[in-house]
């Protein structure tokens, strides 16, 4: 599953990064925000308009991020 | 020097604060449009010194232009700043897993470090503890806690900060290519362990700041509140700034009768009335509307909100081809468009930026509602529409519709042609919820209030001075019109044959001009071309004497209403003042966006009001 596929309030750990389907300048920044493979993730919010871009927890941060870019994160929900 | 770094979001600006007080200065770095935030303050033994606070980034791989500085100072490769002796790194103690990171790699850099672990109030309320002595024997540095906003921590983080400086050790400087490239992916496991090493998470930590934005973001009540939000803003704006901006009408109009009796008349007596007094009032008369929108700017972003707010118009924002970063500064210019250009330094993408810089002066600028008021109360009739709702304040609503969707509009089209390119998307950390600190939303204030006084002051005031020059000389012989007569009068008739097509009379083309000096000056502009032309040779009294309500009903006479209609239009799309011709120069470090900015304006601001005029007339209004 994708991130931008995740339900929401769902906690999830990013399985894989598929780095190249991003810009340079995105990936950096997504590397800056704390994603990487193992971390722990959760879908918090949707934009009101449209249901773009999405919050999520990473780590201990919320981060907003454009459902195209979440895209390029792969997850795996926890058990319930 | 000691130089302030750390993630955006850590509270650097408030221990900024709360080390200097109000000894800041505000400059610039030579040859970027950075801002360079300087302060004083005294070390527990005595001595000064001089702390500057490095705009917040990620990491030294820099992404916008003040992400470079940052870079460069670390460095010792900023033209015009030393090396600093020694680096205060701020980080959030609620993030400490990715502050940590930025850290690990500013350790690295070899200058001498001590950690403020800022925010420990929050880390407390969230459920955490940290161990600062921990921290400090993973780190390598000192770490002393503190809650800037509190002013908590502030004396032992000072008493660090003077044991590393001066301590005449000199410490192996790192080479960039090491620090700078070292992989971000291993530095943040490191980071990530240093940071379960030394936490001890409590169980049921309140996830407040969520819990707000459930009701902040949720799809029908956060638009709502948005827009709620917002109007409360305008509407102060509005109500609150009208006794102050009238109070400092009269006090330059005391002022310039007090010059008017004490001088002999003459040149010099009239430069000042006309041109100084006049100019510098053009001026101030502008900031209570400027600090009442950037006091309600400012508190929303120290509260956490104004992410939210971009979070939510990305989608808007992204239909044309922006992202939600072009939020603040495109609301900033609904004060005065110089601060909100220049604002645009924390979009990252150089496309994204050159657009919303080319768009922001379409917003409708505090400085063009004079003219929309006088215009109006004169040629539109104060009819109702419906019960409560005037047909003048929906004029005045559509034209700030006309304004923004203008904005937008060309946002879009500029996206598809001059800075066409790929979207960067839009990501950004959303901070938790925060008390604002009045404090520091107060100095905020002043800065914005020293910076606009400084930039846009200088050049309103000079532009007036010149402006009078050019229309009080030559004087007219008797018998001719002054306003034909002057420098300023031929200069109009040539623009009078330009704008004739579209409805405009010789007496607004004297006005367009002055206008450019500030957008304002368009009122007083034609307040005194019509006294001029009324009054006798001492044609200065008169026009002093004249109230807008006066020019109203001379306006209501002599114009026919297509042609104010027109004028109305044009004002929409003005190409815009001096000061923001001048700040999109500093900011786009050239003459070639500027000259494309105001060509592009006239242009709209031609079709339009020539548009309106003739659809005017032939509608028979």
């Amino acid at each position: 599953m994708r991130l931008d596929q995740l339900p929401l309030n769902r906690p999830a750990r990013v399985s894989a990064i598929a780095w190249g389907e991003l810009a340079d300048t995105a990936a950096r920044r997504l590397r800056e925000l704390g994603l990487d493979e193992g971390v722990m993730v959760e879908a918090l919010h949707v934009a009101p308009f449209g249901k773009d871009p999405i919050a999520c927890r990473v780590g201990r941060m919320t981060v907003a991020l454009r459902r195209a870019q979440a895209h390029a994160i792969s997850v795996e929900a926890l058990a319930a | 020097m000691v130089a302030l770094v750390g993630n955006p979001n850590a509270g650097k600006s408030a221990l900024f604060n709360a080390l200097t007080g109000a000894r800041q200065k505000v400059g610039n770095y030579p040859g970027v449009t950075v801002e360079r935030k300087a302060g004083r303050m005294s070390l527990p033994d005595g001595r000064p010194i001089e702390l500057i606070d490095l705009p917040g980034t990620y990491s030294l791989e820099p992404a916008s232009p003040d992400e470079q500085v940052t870079r460069d100072v670390l460095f010792g490769r900023q033209e015009g700043e030393r090396l600093p002796g020694a680096i205060v790194v701020v980080v959030d103690a609620t993030n400490l897993d990715n502050h940590l990171r930025f850290a690990l790699q500013l350790i690295r850099l070899g200058l001498p470090v001590v950690v403020a672990l800022n925010m420990i109030d929050m880390a407390e309320r969230d459920g955490l503890t940290i161990d600062a002595a921990k921290l400090s024997a993973e780190l390598g540095v000192p770490v002393i806690p503190t809650v800037a906003v509190r002013k908590r921590g502030i004396d032992e983080l000072k008493a660090a900060m003077a044991g590393m400086i001066g301590d005449g050790s000199v410490r192996k400087i790192a080479a960039e290519s090491d620090v700078v490239h070292e992989d971000i992916v291993v530095l943040q496991r490191r980071a990530r362990a240093i940071a379960i090493a030394a936490t001890r998470e409590e169980q049921g930590a309140r996830r407040w700041s969520h819990r707000i934005d459930a009701v902040a973001l949720h799809p029908v009540g956060g638009p709502l509140l948005m827009a709620a939000i917002l109007f409360v803003m305008f509407q102060a704006v509005f109500a609150w700034a009208q006794a102050p901006m009238d109070a400092i009408t009269a006090v330059f109009d005391t002022i310039g009768k007090w010059v008017q009796t004490e001088l002999p008349g003459g040149f010099l007596r009239n430069l000042l009335t006309e041109g100084v007094i006049k100019g510098t009032g053009a001026v101030i008369v502008f900031l209570p509307q400027i600090l009442i929108l950037f006091f309600f700017i400012l508190l929303l972003e120290a509260t956490g909100y104004m992410v939210r707010a971009a979070f939510m118009m990305d989608r808007v924002m992204a239909r044309v081809g922006l992202s939600g970063r072009a939020f603040i500064p495109l609301l900033s210019s609904f004060a005065c468009a110089v601060p909100g250009i220049m604002a645009t330094r924390t979009i990252d993408d150089p496309r994204d930026r050159l657009t919303t810089i080319l768009i922001a002066p379409l917003t409708t600028c505090s400085a063009r509602l004079p003219v929309y008021t006088l215009i109006i109360g004169a040629c539109i009739p104060a009819r109702k529409v419906l019960p409560g709702i005037g047909l003048q304040g929906l004029v005045l609503f559509g034209l700030y519709v006309l304004g923004t969707v203008g904005a937008l509009a060309a946002a879009w089209v500029l996206r598809k042609t001059v800075t066409k390119g790929p979207s960067q998307g839009f990501m950004m950390e959303m901070p938790k919820y925060q008390m604002p600190s009045f404090r520091d939303v107060g100095l905020g204030l002043w800065t914005r209030c020293l910076i606009f006084l400084k930039r846009a002051g200088t050049i309103i005031l000079l532009s007036n001075v010149i402006l009078w020059v050019l229309a009080s000389y030559p004087v007219a012989p008797a018998g001719q019109k002054q306003t034909e007569y002057s420098i300023a009068g031929r200069i109009a008739s040539v623009i009078e044959v330009v704008v004739k097509p579209i409805g405009f009379n010789h007496n607004i083309a004297l006005a367009l001009p002055p206008a450019m000096a500030a957008r304002e000056v368009a009122v007083s502009a034609l307040a005194t071309t019509y006294a001029i032309d009324a009054g006798s040779s001492a044609g200065n009294d008169a026009a002093e004497a004249k109230t807008d309500e006066a020019l109203g009903s001379k306006l209501k006479v002599d114009w026919p209403l297509p042609t104010a209609l027109a004028f109305l239009m044009w004002f929409v799309f003005a190409p815009q003042c001096l000061s923001t011709i001048a700040v999109t120069r500093r900011e786009t470090n050239g003459w070639k966006w500027p000259a494309f900015m105001v060509g592009y304006l006239f242009v709209l601001a031609y079709a339009a009001a020539g548009a309106t005029f003739w659809i005017a007339t032939w509608a028979g209004l």
